[in-house]
């Protein structure tokens, strides 16, 4: 869910209450977002996409709020990012934006066919154990 | 607020065609209206270009070349996936104006190259797509009307369409539209699931129709899911290679995805026991380099919780698709895409995709080619129907809205999210959804019905509140539509299983309506080939199942 807004980032300019397609933000009368209506985020980072002053950061769990440190953000490399990678920023490394996106339709087969193989090939299912290399999940 | 303050806020317009919704189909038949040369509103609840399934996406579309027998065999091969309610000039239509008509939005959408030199257009990037769209049908003209939420449909004595009203929500004004024809293009229903872009699609295009006399078609395949972390539904193209293990580390034995039922059926019963982890380190070593460039918002998520993708496990769930995925939805008559109420037409998941798909999900890039041509043939439908019958914007017109806008007993406080959390608790849970069966059914409808009765009761909204009210409304209305359909529906067929009727009875293979508001009626269609049904004016419904 959308957990922070920068302030001395933001421009005012509203492009993000229009854009939210889930009505989360309401405008101040001098244009910046306030957070009005945070049950309503679906993390669908659609807001940083839209923000051209990279003003924004949106946290990655869609169940609950989190309120993570604004100078960790700050620092994190996130701010803007997905705006960057989409191509949207204006800054270009010579490849357009959407060069590799014929590979997306590949993959899915690909993927799909590794996990065909390695069903039709493991002879055995596996024995459950406690003490497999890398059980334990991060969180 | 005293009459005249309150006339003074309403904002009032007319148009020829107004098409509601915000996704592609909907900006399709925005275009497609705007082209036929009638005057269009587009209307959605959110902002056209981030609304709905499409904008996070990645559609796909069905694309084969017209050659005669490419296209023949990808038909018959649908076609045998579609348990014998999909129709193959419905097929052959959507192929064809999808290729013709993808390549046509080069003006406003950066196609690149295919990797072999020629330009790659079945596949788009949500983002840069519905802003194509929106750009497109700004210079052909249409009017987009971002965060006008419709509420409810307006209706002529003789049962066509008339308009709607709904209320502008970053204005706080309510506004009214008379129309010659209107579209319904509002997506799926996704009960609230959480899956990324659903959140706006709350079957409230299926409400409104029926409140205006419409039919519903194949609600009972509405069985979807998508898989996800448990803390961010993203689009699914890291997982096919995936590899299972439960909370202790032991590999699950799963079916491959290829496996049709079994990979998700395995799934689901592996997470009705326990805590589910997907490990990617099988993923091809393509998608590991080129993730970010094809998908920027996939890879996010888990940068920003600190785990790589690729390498750490973490943990994983269904996210109900519903009639997102599922086919089901407003009944479709003629190759306009009307429905069976008079100026009343349907597009993309709004409308039903069993013409297409029948029984089973025909997939991303089948839907796709749904939600384009039925949007275009809507459009096109409705711009016809305008020029054929006029605008009629002077008559008399009823408002048909029920729930939380005409409540029939004393007003109550309203808890909206207890309601969402009930109809969740009879359409989330994979046991229920996958393997149906009556008595659990049965149970279902109790509890929804009831819940149906007392909002309709007793829920009375205004101002905003009216928009939040009307989407419970109308989840509730979906889910009993849902349930009475694959209550009726007494044997098991593509998605809709039914561990109490697990054959495919010959004598099912007809589509299986549903309607109703306060009391629901099911009834079995003619066969899928006795052809196109005429268009009727509201009022009828036959036999009550329920």
């Amino acid at each position: 869910m959308i957990a922070h807004i920068f302030d001395d980032l933001c421009t005012g300019c509203s492009a993000c209450v229009a854009a939210c397609p889930t009505h989360v933000l309401d405008a101040a009368p001098d244009g910046r977002p306030v957070i009005a209506r945070l049950d309503q985020c679906q993390t669908c980072f659609m807001c940083e996409l839209y923000c051209e002053a990279d003003a924004l950061y949106v946290a990655p769990d869609q169940r609950v709020a989190e309120a993570p440190d604004a100078a960790t953000i700050r620092t994190s490399g996130h701010l803007g990012r997905l705006r960057r990678d989409y191509g949207w920023s204006g800054e270009s490394d010579g490849t357009p934006p959407l060069a590799e996106f014929w590979h997306l339709g590949p993959l899915l087969r690909e993927g799909a066919e590794i996990a065909a193989r390695r069903y039709a090939t493991r002879s055995t299912p596996p024995m459950a154990s406690a003490d497999t290399p890398g059980a334990h999940p991060k969180r | 607020m005293i009459a005249a303050q309150r006339a003074q806020d309403l904002i009032e317009f007319e148009t020829d065609v107004l098409i509601i919704g915000g996704g592609m189909a909907a900006a399709w038949a925005a275009i497609s209206a705007a082209r036929a040369g009638a005057d269009v509103v587009l209307g959605d609840k959110g902002f056209v270009g981030t609304s709905g399934v499409t904008a996070t996406g990645g559609p796909n579309h069905w694309w084969v070349p017209p050659d005669p027998a490419l296209r023949a065999e990808a038909i018959e091969r649908r076609w045998q996936a579609s348990f014998g309610l999909a129709e193959r000039d419905w097929m052959a239509r959507i192929l064809d104006s999808t290729w013709r008509t993808l390549p046509k939005l080069a003006p406003y959408y950066p196609f690149a190259s295919d990797g072999q030199g020629r330009p790659y257009y079945s596949g788009v990037r949500g983002p840069e797509y519905m802003r194509a769209l929106r750009h497109c049908a700004r210079d052909a003209g249409v009017r987009i009307l971002d965060h006008h939420p419709a509420l409810e449909l307006l209706v002529h004595p003789d049962g066509s369409l008339a308009g709607a009203s709904g209320y502008a929500r970053l204005l706080r004004r309510p506004w009214v539209a008379r129309a010659g024809a209107v579209v319904l293009a509002t997506g799926g229903c996704a009960f609230r699931s959480g899956l990324i872009g659903s959140h706006n699609n709350t079957g409230d295009g299926h409400l409104m129709a029926v409140e205006a006399g419409a039919e519903l078609s194949g609600m009972e395949f509405s069985t979807a899911y998508s898989l996800s972390p448990v803390w961010n539904s993203t689009r699914t193209l890291p997982y096919p290679a995936a590899r299972f293990f439960d909370a202790a580390g032991a590999e699950l034995e799963i079916p491959p995805p290829m496996s049709g039922h079994g990979h998700q059926d395995a799934l689901a019963r592996a997470m009705l026991a326990g805590r589910v982890y997907a490990d990617l380190g099988d993923a091809p070593s393509v998608l590991k380099k080129m993730l970010r460039r094809i998908q920027p918002a996939s890879p996010t998520p888990f940068e920003r919780r600190g785990i790589a993708i690729f390498e750490d496990r973490f943990e994983v769930k269904l996210f109900a698709e519903a009639t997102v995925r599922g086919t089901g939805g407003l009944r479709i008559v003629d190759e306009d895409c009307q429905t069976t109420v008079r100026g009343l037409f349907a597009a993309g998941d709004a409308a039903t995709r069993e013409l297409v798909a029948g029984a089973t999900s025909g997939g991303g890039a089948q839907n796709s080619a749904w939600a384009l041509t039925s949007g275009l043939l809507a459009g096109a439908g409705a711009a016809a129907h305008v020029k054929r019958s006029g605008r009629r914007a002077d008559g008399i017109a009823h408002a048909a809205g029920t729930v939380a806008l005409r409540p029939t007993a004393s007003v109550e406080r309203a808890d909206d999210p207890a309601a969402i959390a009930t109809v969740q608790a009879h359409t989330l849970p994979y046991d229920k959804v996958l393997w149906r069966r009556k008595d659990s059914l049965d149970a279902s409808r109790l509890d929804l019905d009831a819940l149906w009765r007392h909002l309709a009761a007793h829920r009375h909204a205004e101002g905003l509140d009216q928009v939040g009210a009307r989407e419970t409304a109308a989840l509730v209305a979906t889910a009993r539509w849902c349930a009475t359909a694959a209550l009726a529906r007494e044997e098991s067929r593509g998605m809709h299983v039914r561990i109490d009727a697990p054959e495919v009875s010959p004598a099912g293979a007809r589509r299986l309506l549903v309607g109703g508001l306060e009391h629901l009626w099911t009834r079995f269609d003619a066969s899928a080939d006795d052809g196109v049904v005429s268009v009727r004016t509201p009022a009828q419904p036959a036999q009550s199942a329920a």
